[in-house]
């Protein structure tokens, strides 16, 4: 039980001055600026839309320097801005077909239509710490190859469909029933959650989880905790077009575009009773460029699809509600850290429990003492 | 996979039988067409542009603001598997709204963001574009050279990714 206390408006104003000082830091350097956030610190701005489910990058820079740099404060900030602004409505689902492509890469085919472009990637990095960003040394330009006019609009075909003719690979999803539309999908934001759950739901709330939490339980699975032997089937990294029916006009319209990171994720399946050994997917979507968050999404995804496969469930990562429940950052540091608020009066009941099963016990205990020494001197 | 960018046009509120002669393959009036596109266009640009772009244009027209300009949020859907059933990720803010010129010319404007002046703007010439006396001008002054500078950054991007192509070689094992 959790008792108001009053009181205190004196110290939480200082203590809040003295947050804004520390904030500031040393008043003879520049203060940062959210141009320079979002220039240079872009996958902490990220992180930030992700797993706030907001996606405006000035926002989200705000947010970080407001929190300090402390990821899970900043995306608390955005969460809670999100609350203050009406729902216009609904977007078209994005095609990340048409994905204006940044970077895409395949871990099962090395020669795909479209090919491999690894894009401003950190892997093959030696990651040693390099001491000319320690100063602000001039960047060259980047490389560039332009793009024979035949090529411009070369389809990047998803890989997931490059063997699906053979039915080696499980569609999509069901398709809807001829004549009639797809279901209208859920939305955690408006319903409160119910297990056991979609799998359009778990997607929702994967894409807005902690990506720590998602990339533990995903390495979990690889580790034997739910087996799925993955293969990264695809990566891609890109900006798609976002576009929303306008009903006063009757048409859709182009809003803008979004940038995005989409991991098809393969596994093995050696089929059920009535599914034929076939690959299926684990499928991750989530703001911005945020490659090990997709990945570690689609492989929770797909061990979250254990009880939709007929599989045994198992280990952890395949639990719905512990996964779901756990993943979002924002109701994690909510509860634990409501532990630090004042429990004064919680803990005297407590205090006085203690302290009375304690004395039962030694007086009890003094009695088989006396009981047992009774029984020594006999 | 059903398109859903397909309107059906009968459904459409507002479109009468009349404006449905001529339309084309995804149900649209030319006139829609063209608005369809402009609002694209002004959505996607860089704000900073676009003003410069209409200050270049040298007009003040009076307008009446009907609605907004309002900031909130548009729900992003994405598709399960990239073409399955669709989904709800997350949301992005949006602004919107809608004006009427004095002779009676109402535009509309939707995008991406909370600029409200960008928004007021767009809209401002979304409506004096519906004006086929004006249409044009716009069209050259604004809209195209937006269209050009979206199209430029791309290129741009686009010939940096494609220096970034790799193309893998299997190696034999045990080979020295």
């Amino acid at each position: 039980m959790y008792v108001a206390v009053k009181g205190g408006e004196a110290a939480i104003k200082a203590a809040h001055e003295l947050l804004a000082d520390r904030r500031r830091g040393d008043r003879s350097l520049p203060a940062i600026t959210l141009e320079q956030i979002t220039e240079q610190m872009a996958l902490a701005v990220d992180r930030v839309m992700s797993e706030g489910a907001l996606y405006d990058r000035e926002l989200a820079a705000l947010a970080i320097k407001q929190a300090r740099g402390d990821m899970i404060e900043a995306i608390f900030l955005m969460r809670a801005y999100r609350t203050t602004l009406p729902r216009l409505g609904y977007s078209q689902p994005i095609d990340t077909g048409k994905m204006t492509i940044e970077r895409r890469i395949s871990a099962t085919f090395k020669d795909l239509p479209g090919g491999q472009i690894l894009g401003p990637t950190f892997d093959y990095t030696h990651r040693l710490l390099d001491p000319s960003l320690a100063t602000d040394e001039a960047v060259p330009e980047p490389q560039t190859i332009e793009q024979a006019e035949d090529l411009a609009d070369e389809p990047m075909p998803r890989v997931s469909d490059l063997i699906a003719g053979e039915g080696l690979m499980e569609p999509d999803s069901a398709a809807p029933q001829y004549g009639s539309d797809w279901d209208e999908p859920g939305d955690l934001t408006r319903k409160p959650m119910q297990f056991p759950m979609e799998r359009d739901l778990r997607l929702q709330a994967l894409s807005r989880g902690d990506e720590g939490f998602l990339l533990s339980l995903g390495y979990s699975t690889q580790r034997g905790f739910g087996r799925s032997h993955p293969f990264a089937g695809e990566i891609r990294i890109g900006e798609v077009d976002v576009e929303m029916e306008v009903p006063e006009l009757g048409f859709a319209v182009s809003l803008g575009r979004i940038q995005v990171s989409e991991c098809q994720m393969v596994n093995q399946f050696k089929g059920s009773k009535t599914v034929p050994p076939q690959f299926t997917r684990g499928y991750g979507l989530v703001f911005g460029q945020s490659e090990r968050k997709a990945m570690s999404m689609a492989l929770c995804d797909r061990a979250l699809r254990a009880r939709e496969l007929d599989e045994d469930i198992l280990a952890p990562a395949q639990d719905e509600e512990f996964v779901i429940s756990h993943a979002d950052n924002v109701q994690a540091t909510g509860f634990v850290e409501h532990l630090k608020l004042p429990h004064y009066v919680d803990f005297q009941a407590e205090l006085k429990l203690v302290r009375r099963m304690q004395s039962e016990f030694f007086k009890a205990n003094s009695h088989k003492d006396a009981d047992e020494e009774q029984e020594a001197a006999q | 996979m059903q398109d859903q960018h397909t309107i059906a046009a009968d459904t459409a509120p507002g479109i009468g039988a009349d404006e449905l002669f001529g339309q084309s393959p995804d149900g649209l009036t030319s006139d829609q067409q063209a608005r369809q596109q402009r609002m694209s266009i002004l959505a996607n640009a860089p704000a900073a542009e676009l003003i410069r772009l209409w200050k270049t244009m040298k007009l003040d027209p009076g307008c009446e603001l009907l609605r907004g300009p309002e900031t909130g949020l548009v729900a992003l859907r994405g598709r399960i598997g990239g073409g399955g059933a669709p989904f709800n990720f997350g949301e992005a803010t949006v602004t919107r709204a809608t004006v009427r010129m004095e002779d009676g010319a109402i535009g509309h404007a939707v995008m991406l963001g909370r600029n409200h002046g960008k928004a007021k703007l767009a809209a401002v010439i979304d409506a004096l574009a519906t004006d086929p006396a004006m249409e044009a001008s716009i069209e050259q002054a604004i809209l195209v050279p937006l269209k050009a500078l979206v199209a430029e950054r791309d290129k741009t991007r686009a010939a940096e990714t494609q220096a970034t192509r790799v193309n893998f070689f299997t190696m034999v094992r045990g080979d020295d």
